[in-house]
Order: structure tokens, then sequence, then C-alpha cells
């Protein structure tokens, strides 16, 4: 367990590195900084100046291993447009995005296991349908305007609740379904197919065949086997609920990381931007380590990958 | 699963007339409802894409300001000059609809191929060769996953300047990591197979072994994952013109609808629900036929 443990560490601090230096070398060379920050209407000497001013005239390779040093001291620079530290700017977003991430993926799992749980052993019934018929919509639906139609139902029409901002938890409602509906096709599929597996599987007849109750059955033996998978799913989901949160904090005007990326790719931040992607990289690979452990640590035919 | 095994176990064959693999497949298609639903809404859409000049009623980029913000033929203001209303520039809807589903297939398939072509090459390689091929790619496909792709895209869209063609090529080099998954695991189980073993010792060379044992093989598979990356590469390009940052107004892609039709949603619903339902059209019925292909052709997938 240790070693695969220590190998797995290694690999993650790899992949952190070269997704470091590609998110670097991709936003240098596919179009010149100094002109996007400059703007269209600038002279040549202005996008001169900005190239000396930012350091953009030195080598690549210069600049790239000044920004690596300073990245792992946690300085990211000073972003262009907010005249602060990205670190401190990071800081002070990172909250609403984690809280939103993670009530959206409680939201996720609360619906979509039950949901797995109950088309698995109703299968091929209406209710099995019903809810192949919600993940294939789920997985059909464009977030950010699943995101506009609850606001369009849930605060225009009902007015029950707030359409944007993010004061007080009532404003969390509508992002957190959004951001969780987006996750829940995947995660739903997966529980029913793995409960299909393993109800189908010896032990469950046996554990039947003794006369224990279906409850048990069901929650204590097929149930926690069938949702070890997912462990590793939801890990992959949150990360990319991370990415999405640029589009639904974007529409409900939550000032979290997924905003002030937006703010920041729109105004050819670049420090702003190479942070989040940055960190939002790291989040999915430390999160996707922390998954894999855990399923090695509960499983050890896992500890061979 | 070799034919001739399943011919002669089966006592049957002798009495049954022989079929083409074609034509199992085609009669299997003919009786799953989802694929039939799904190719049939989706071919109705290629059409209407194709046959855009005949159908639209109006000129799609055709401003007229004393029209503007007409509703839909069922609202009572509506009338049939406009079926799906007009939006604030006096556009006619429903043209624009029409026009707007070429930028979205265009987008699909072209973003499709070129990640399919990524993805498969890199995926039949790793399964191919193995060994240390296959550890650096699959570590190239870890970093993958592990970058935020709407995030990139954003950034490398916002840098070049969003068009059409960068949408296109940013989300191909983008989504080939499920092409490479896929390709890679499913090369990996047919090599073992006889017939691979059978064409290495008849000395046929590797690009002859990839392209004519191991790519019609795994062809199924590439077909099923295709529908999937074009249909997220539709929703890609939905959500990166919604943010500005995608294709260009004036043209009409549905994203760009809703992002246009976004400031007076409240007042005028029907402007953001219009472009939203044929998104969500477009994609489940890609779906919808990715998920028939992958019952018809591999049924023990299915569940």
């Amino acid at each position: 367990m240790l070693r695969f443990a220590l190998r797995r560490i290694g690999v993650a601090v790899c992949v952190a590195f070269t997704v470091a230096v590609f998110s670097f070398f991709l936003l240098h060379l596919s179009g010149d900084l100094a002109t996007a920050i400059a703007g269209p209407e600038s002279s040549a000497e202005q996008i001169a100046q900005i190239r000396v001013e930012y350091g953009l005239d030195r080598p690549i390779m210069a600049q790239f291993i000044d920004w690596l040093v300073r990245a792992l001291h946690f300085d990211f620079g000073r972003s262009f447009y907010f005249q602060d530290q990205v670190t401190t700017l990071i800081a002070g977003r990172l909250g609403v995005t984690m809280a939103l991430g993670g009530m959206a993926l409680g939201f996720a799992l609360l619906v979509a296991i039950p949901l797995g749980v109950v088309a698995a052993i109703r299968r091929d019934t209406w209710i099995d349908r019903s809810a192949l018929m919600i993940s294939v919509f789920g997985q059909a639906m464009p977030s950010f305007w699943f995101a506009l139609t609850l606001v369009l139902i849930f605060s225009v029409k009902l007015r029950w609740l707030p359409a944007s901002g993010g004061a007080t938890w009532k404003h969390m409602i509508l992002p957190v379904v959004a951001l969780g509906t987006y996750a829940m096709p995947a995660i739903m599929r997966l529980t029913r197919n793995g409960m299909l597996d393993v109800l189908a599987a010896d032990y469950i007849r046996t554990a039947r065949a003794k006369g224990l109750s279906t409850a048990v059955v069901l929650f204590k033996h097929a149930l926690r086997n069938a949702v070890i998978p997912v462990v590793g799913l939801a890990a992959v989901q949150l990360g990319f609920m991370l990415g999405g949160s640029i589009v639904i904090e974007t529409v409900f005007s939550l000032h979290g990381l997924g905003h002030l990326a937006w703010e920041a790719i729109s105004r050819n931040d670049y420090p702003v931007v190479q942070a989040v992607v940055l960190l939002l990289s790291v989040v999915y690979i430390l999160v996707t380590l922390a998954a894999d452990l855990l399923n090695a640590a509960l499983d050890p035919r896992m500890r061979t990958g | 699963m070799s034919e001739a095994s399943v011919a002669a176990a089966d006592p049957l064959a002798e009495v049954l007339p022989r079929i083409s693999p074609f034509a199992r497949f085609l009669r299997r298609a003919l009786g799953h409802n989802g694929l039939l639903i799904g190719g049939g809404v989706l071919a109705a859409i290629v059409l209407m894409a194709l046959a855009a000049p005949l159908i639209a009623p109006h000129d799609p980029y055709a401003q007229d300001v004393a029209r503007r913000l007409i509703p839909p033929v069922w609202d009572a203001k509506g009338g049939w000059d406009h079926v799906f209303g007009t939006d604030k520039l006096g556009r006619d809807y429903l043209s624009r609809l029409i026009y707007g589903a070429r930028i979205s297939l265009m987008i699909g398939c072209l973003a499709a191929a070129i990640s399919g072509v990524i993805g498969t090459t890199l995926g039949v390689a790793a399964g191919y060769f193995g060994g240390r091929v296959d550890a650096a790619i699959s570590y190239l496909i870890t970093t993958r996953l592990s970058m935020p792709v709407v995030l990139v895209a954003l950034a490398v869209a916002s840098l070049v300047g969003g068009s059409l063609n960068i949408v296109i090529l940013v989300l191909g080099f983008l989504l080939w990591d499920r092409f490479a998954v896929v390709t890679r695991v499913a090369t990996q189980q047919i090599c073992h197979a006889e017939y691979i073993a059978a064409a290495r010792c008849i000395g046929c060379s590797t690009w002859r072994i990839v392209f004519s044992e191991i790519l019609p093989n795994i062809l199924n598979a590439l077909i099923v994952v295709a529908t999937l990356e074009m249909a997220h590469a539709i929703l890609l390009e939905a959500t990166l013109s919604f943010l500005g940052l995608g294709v260009p107004p004036p043209e009409p892609s549905w994203g760009l609808m809703i992002a246009e039709g976004k400031s007076y949603m409240f007042f005028k619903p029907w402007v953001i629900v219009i472009p939203g339902v044929a998104l969500l059209v477009l994609v489940l019925a890609i779906n919808l036929l990715g998920d028939g292909v992958r019952d018809v052709t591999a049924p023990e997938n299915r569940n």
C-alpha cells in the first residue's frame, strides 16, 4: 500500500508539473500577450513599453522558470486589471467556488445514488425508464441554458428564489441545483449499473438465502460494494464541476473563482488566468489522487495500477 | 468473436438463411426506437442545415428596427410572418435558427474529426505497442484530463480572437481524451485475438495490421465515441459563444442567440427558450443515435 501510495503521489506531482508547463506555453505562444494587453487601438510604442514593463521581452524560458519558481512559493505576480496580488484575489474567491462545488456534488450524490439504486432494484419498470430518461435529458442540456431556465421558472415566474448574487443561502440554491444536475446523469448510471452487477452476485443470493431482511441485503451488502466505483467518478465530476463553475458563476453573478477567471480572460489578465488554470488542475489532481488512494485502501485489487 | 465458430455451434445455421453482418445490423437498427428517433431527428436537422437558403423564410442577417422583438406565432401578438418571432435587431428568429444549425453541425463534425484522428492515433499506438509507449501516452491522457477544458478553451479563444475556425481547432485539440481512452482499451483487447497473430505470422507490416485489422474492428466503438464528442463539442461551442468568446456576432450561433437574449429574457422568455430547445433536441438526437449504435453493435454492453 505504501509503495502504491508513493508511486501514485510521484505521478501526481509530475502531472501537475506538466500541466504547469502546458498552460504557461499555451498562453504565451497562442498570441502576442503584449498586443492583447495593450488593446486594439494602441500604438507600436505603447505595445513595446508594455512588453518591457511586464517582462515579456525576455526569453520565454527565462520567463517560464521565473514564473515557476515564484508559483512554487504561491506568488503568481500582480493582476493587470484588478491591481492586486493574484494570490490575494484567488484566496478571496476560493471559498465561494469550493462551497458551490462541494454542495453541488453533495446534491448530485443525494439525488443520483438513490435514483440509481431504485432504478436497479425496479429494473425495466417505469421508475427505471424515467430515471434513464432524466439522465439522457440531463446529459443533453446545455448547463448555462438550464441555469437560465431555472431562473425563469423559480425567480421570474414563481418568485421563490433570487435570480443572482450570493448574499444569503437562498442565493446558493439555484446555482447548486444547476451545477449538480450536470454531474447527476453519470453518477446515476454508474450506481445503477454497479447495483445490477452486484445484485446478480453469489454473495447477495447467499445473504438472501440465509434470511437477511431485504433492507440489510440491499444497503449493507449490495450498496456498499456498488458505490466503490462511484467514489472515483465523484472525484472526476468534482473536477469537471470546478471547471463548469465558470459558466454557472457567470450566469448567477456569484463572485467565485469561475467568475474571476471569466473576468480575467475577457480582459487578457493572463497572470490571473494562468494561476486559475493551474489551481483548478491541481485541485483535480489532488481530488483524483485522494479517490485513488481511498479506493486502494478499500480494495487491495486496485493497488496494481 | 469469429463468425465461423458461432455458425458451426448453432444448429439452426443450416436451416436459416445466412445474412450478412450489415443486414443483421440493419435488422437490429430498425428495431431500436432510440436509434430510429435519434437518427431521424438528426437527419432532419442535417437536411434543414443543408437546405437553409431554400427553407429559411428571411435573411438571417437582415435587420429591421421597426420589427424588433416580435413574439412567436403561439403568442397572441405573434404572426405567421415570423413564426419564432424576431430578436432585438429585428432579425427573423426561425431563419437564424435554421442557419445556426449549420454552425453547430459543422463544429460538431469537424471538432470530432480532428480529435478523433489525434485520439485514435494515440490510443491505437498505446494499445498496440504497450510498454513505454503506453506509459507515455497514458501520462499524456492523465495530464489532458486534469486541465479544465472550458477554461483553457476560453483563454486560448480570447488570446487568438474568437472565430468559427479557432473554436473548431481549439475544441478539436482539446477533446481527444475519450477517443484515446476507448481506442486504447479496445486495441489492447483485440491485440490478443488470433487474427492479429495470424497477420503478424504472414509478415504483415504494422501499418497494414493497424489499418486493415485493428481499425475496422474497433470502428463500432469509435463511432459511439464520435457521437459523444460531437455532442460535447456542440455544447462547448454554445458555452463559449454564450460567454462571448466563441463564434462572434452577427453569426447565428445558438449559444450566441441565448447570450444576446439573456438581457431581456425576463420579459421575453422565448428568446432564450427557443435556441435552448434547439440545442437540447440536436444533442439529444446525437446521443440517442450513439446509444443506439452501441446497443445494436455491442448488445453485451447494454443494461
